[in-house]
């Protein structure tokens, strides 16, 4: 299963569901990140990691760990 | 003036609007655009979060305006995070219950933003709507039926631009009105599985507990399996654990999952509501941001550009504060001496006045130019939007301790010096990452440690090793603090603060040109905050220090210092004691060399030089003598004291410098008295780099500790200078053990 960490610059996807459920959801969850939004990669940070996302317009960064929890379906 | 006129001037309470939205919405500059100049900021009790308040004058009313921290939502993780929703429920110390919410919204972002403003609206607060950026979301071409929003909402929703001041008035008359009127937003209706969830929860909490709470509340419980807010009424954990339980498999068998119920439920919603009032024509365009992060976050460019400008930051604080410090020190200097000339028949009240009250005032301005200096980038990278991408292009260096991304500005800065570096903190949101970032602020190494290595590298490593190896040295100190500061850091977070997993998550907002009035005002509130707060307890510290280094002073000591002087100048030069005491009177120097000598033996009797020589011997092992180790100890409030103190005990007076010859040579001359290494050099290269290593790691700085203090609490601050001083004093001592064996 595909998650919001392989996307590659400039793909977009939407999202899936979630691995982890409990507590960490949450916090992606209220800032937009809800299953069925559409979101794009834009870029990773220099050093790799977070990485940067469109959604909906606004720019949200992400760790790459946390990324990892989410998946996509492909758009 | 007649109390009928307004019907509110009879209580004697102001009327207070709680201001609150997600972070970005420019809720600051509203704040500064309702209150100005009647700001205060203080520390809500317990906890590290600001608190932020301010008057605004609506008509001839004085309503007073809460600042909460910003915020996505009202889930809270941590006791920081949960003042918010007790500030708004008026369950904060000596903060009653706001009267309404002014709730601010980004008009180019409105589902996740009214996200918040439902969560508010749930706690039965009235509300007012302030629509901002409304200027961009019309360049944008997002247009907001705002006639049709109110209906649905229920509460007065007014566009506004913050950073123009368009729309204020409008918005301050919706606030008098809303206080009359109190419209509430209109709430979602809960599917039957919440509402049952509720009741059951209801049912199995004690009733004298369960009736205390409202819906609301226990909503809130449900949605964050939050046991906290329970344990508020009273009922035991064992009570709220089972009536959680229990709610969480109702919401599974209603097919919710407990998790993120309130998210899914919320935004569709708000989705409901909210789509058929806004239209956006055309594309929606990411406006400039993505393009200018082209350069900016870029893979190469990204990290040139913002070296260069953290170059920029860290010289600001660290040469351009310099002339403004100099100019605070030579005014102080000036006061000094006017003030001993007015005293000069008072030797006691000259001293307190002097080098007590003046140098304690001077010790706090002194920090002033680095403060405003560093809050007048920090305002700006935050303002333009560049601080998010700051920790987005660090975050990596950071992550694997614990920390974050945004810890680097406070952190370099602290390399300035650790009291801007502290309340730099203030830009992260995480509490637990913050408080972190303040523990290690001051283990980087500032610039009041430059004297010390110095002095020190000048004195022995230099003239012994070369100038390769003296700036070798002095890079290699600066790298100490840090060395220990990450790993420390990692301990903490894993073994102390147990920090539970937390998603990381950055938004990098559009970005703004920054509005000259925020940044003053930011300015000056910090640096009021500053002198206030901390101010005080650095005065304090410093009388203290000057009361310990000055009694007892009994005349006898001078009288018997004076005695042996005069005997061992007539011995020198085959004088009768005559004459050298007319050669007192007439050589200025002779006479200043007395007066040196009087000092040294007053501070060797004063109660810090006898705390010191019985101190003595726990330094021992770290090889410092009783006159490093009342230099160490004087240097508790500021590390840089320890020049001076050297040179009064080295009867060189306190005017030295780190980079003074006679200074230097009286060290490399200082030699044990007695004890098994009597006649052999006290200043070798193991004792000279223990004293570098102490003064890196120990937390001699009652400024950080009065600033930790009021960015936490005492307990921290005491933490703090436990840990720093303990480990300074372990590793002073496992340096010199092992560079002696070796």
């Amino acid at each position: 299963m595909k998650t919001l960490n392989d996307l590659v610059d400039g793909q977009t996807a939407k999202i899936g569901s979630y691995k982890r459920t409990l507590g960490v959801s949450r916090r992606l969850m209220e800032l937009g990140l809800m299953p069925g939004v559409e979101v794009r990669f834009i870029k990773s940070a220099p050093l790799g990691d977070p990485i940067a996302l469109d959604v909906e317009g606004r720019q949200l960064s992400l760790r790459r760990e946390d990324a990892a929890q989410i998946l996509i379906q492909p758009a | 003036m007649s109390i009928s006129q307004n019907p509110v001037s009879n209580t004697d309470r102001l009327r207070r609007v709680a201001l609150i939205g997600n972070p970005n919405t420019g809720k600051s500059t509203l704040f500064n655009c309702l209150t100005g100049l009647r700001q205060k900021v203080g520390n809500y009790s317990g906890v590290t979060v600001q608190k932020k308040t301010g008057i605004t004058l609506i008509g001839s009313e004085r309503i007073e305006i809460l600042d909460l921290p910003g915020t996505y939502s009202l889930a809270a993780t941590s006791p920081d995070e949960r003042v918010v929703v007790d500030a708004l429920r008026g369950e904060v110390e000596n903060l009653d219950r706001p009267d309404m919410a002014l709730c601010i919204v980004d008009a180019t972002n409105l589902q996740r933003n009214l996200f918040l403003a439902y969560q508010i609206g749930q706690l039965g607060l009235p509300m007012v709507l302030a629509l901002n950026y409304w200027d961009s979301a019309r360049k944008r071409q997002i247009a907001v039926d705002i006639e049709e929003l109110t209906q649905r909402l229920g509460v007065p929703i007014i566009p506004i631009s913050a950073s123009r001041a368009e729309g204020i008035s409008a918005l301050k008359e919706a606030i008098a009105t809303a206080l009359e009127e109190k419209p509430e937003l209109i709430t979602p209706a809960w599917p039957d599985t919440i509402v049952q969830a509720v009741k059951e929860v209801r049912e199995a909490l004690p009733s004298e507990n369960g009736d205390s709470l409202d819906d609301a509340v226990i909503m809130r419980g449900i949605f964050e399996s939050d046991e906290a807010i329970f344990h508020r009424s009273g009922a035991d954990s064992e009570t709220v654990r089972n009536a959680l339980e229990v709610s969480k498999k109702t919401l599974f068998k209603g097919g919710l999952n407990p998790a993120n119920a309130e998210a899914v439920l919320l935004y569709r919603h708000i989705k409901d509501v909210v789509h058929p009032c806004i239209s956006h024509d055309g594309e929606s365009k990411h406006g400039g941001s993505e393009s200018i992060d082209s350069l900016l976050t870029h893979k190469w460019w990204g990290l040139v550009a913002f070296l260069g400008l953290m170059y920029l930051v860290f010289q600001s604080v660290y040469s351009w504060a310099a002339p403004f410090m100099d100019l605070i020190d030579g005014g102080k200097a000036v006061v000094q001496d006017a003030v001993s000339g007015l005293l000069a028949n008072w030797p006691m009240l000259q001293s307190l006045a002097s080098d007590g009250i003046i140098e304690g005032v001077g010790a706090v301005v002194i920090f002033l130019p680095q403060i405003l200096i560093l809050f007048f980038f920090i305002t700006l990278l935050e303002d333009t939007g560049y601080m998010s991408r700051a920790a987005f292009l660090m975050d990596k260096l950071f992550s694997w301790c614990g920390l974050s991304g945004k810890s680097f500005v406070p952190l370099l800065s602290s390399y300035a010096c650790a009291i801007p570096g502290v309340m730099a903190t203030r830009t992260i949101q995480d509490s637990k990452a913050r408080l972190v970032t303040i523990l290690v602020a001051p283990f980087m190494s500032c610039s009041a440690r430059l004297p010390v290595y110095v002095l020190m590298i000048g004195a022995f490593i230099e003239p012994r090793y070369g100038a390769g190896v003296a700036g070798a040295t002095l890079f290699a100190m600066h790298f100490v603090g840090l060395i220990v500061a990450m790993p420390f850091a990692y301990l903490m977070n894993k073994y102390i603060l147990k920090t539970p997993p937390q998603p990381f998550l950055l938004e990098l907002p559009s970005y703004q040109i920054p509005k000259i009035r925020d940044v003053v005002l930011k300015m000056y509130s910090q640096g009021k905050e500053f002198v206030v707060n901390a101010g005080t307890v650095i005065f304090a510290i410093t009388i203290v220090i000057w009361a310990l280094l000055y009694f007892p002073r009994s005349e006898s000591v001078a009288l018997e210092v004076e005695q042996s002087f005069i005997q061992a100048v007539s011995l020198e030069n085959n004088w009768s004691e005559e004459r050298t005491l007319v050669a007192l009177a007439e050589d200025e120097s002779l006479q200043t060399e007395l007066d040196y000598e009087i000092s040294s033996a007053y501070i060797e009797q004063s109660l810090m030089g006898r705390v010191g020589k019985s101190v003595q011997p726990v330094f021992a092992a770290a090889g410092f003598d009783w006159k490093i180790t009342v230099g160490v100890l004087a240097s508790f409030p500021a590390r840089e004291v320890i020049i001076s103190t050297l040179g009064i005990i080295y009867s060189l007076g306190g005017d030295v410098d780190e980079e003074a010859g006679d200074l230097r040579e009286a060290m490399a001359g200082q030699t044990w008295q007695s004890g098994p290494k009597a006649g052999m050099p006290i200043f070798t290269i193991p004792v000279v780099i223990s004293i570098m290593v102490f003064f890196a790691l120990c937390q001699q700085c009652g400024a950080t500790l009065a600033i930790i203090a009021q960015e936490t609490s005492w307990r921290w601050a005491g933490v703090s200078f436990a840990f720093m001083t303990i480990l300074a004093w372990l590793a002073s001592i496992a340096i010199n053990q092992v560079g002696s064996w070796l």
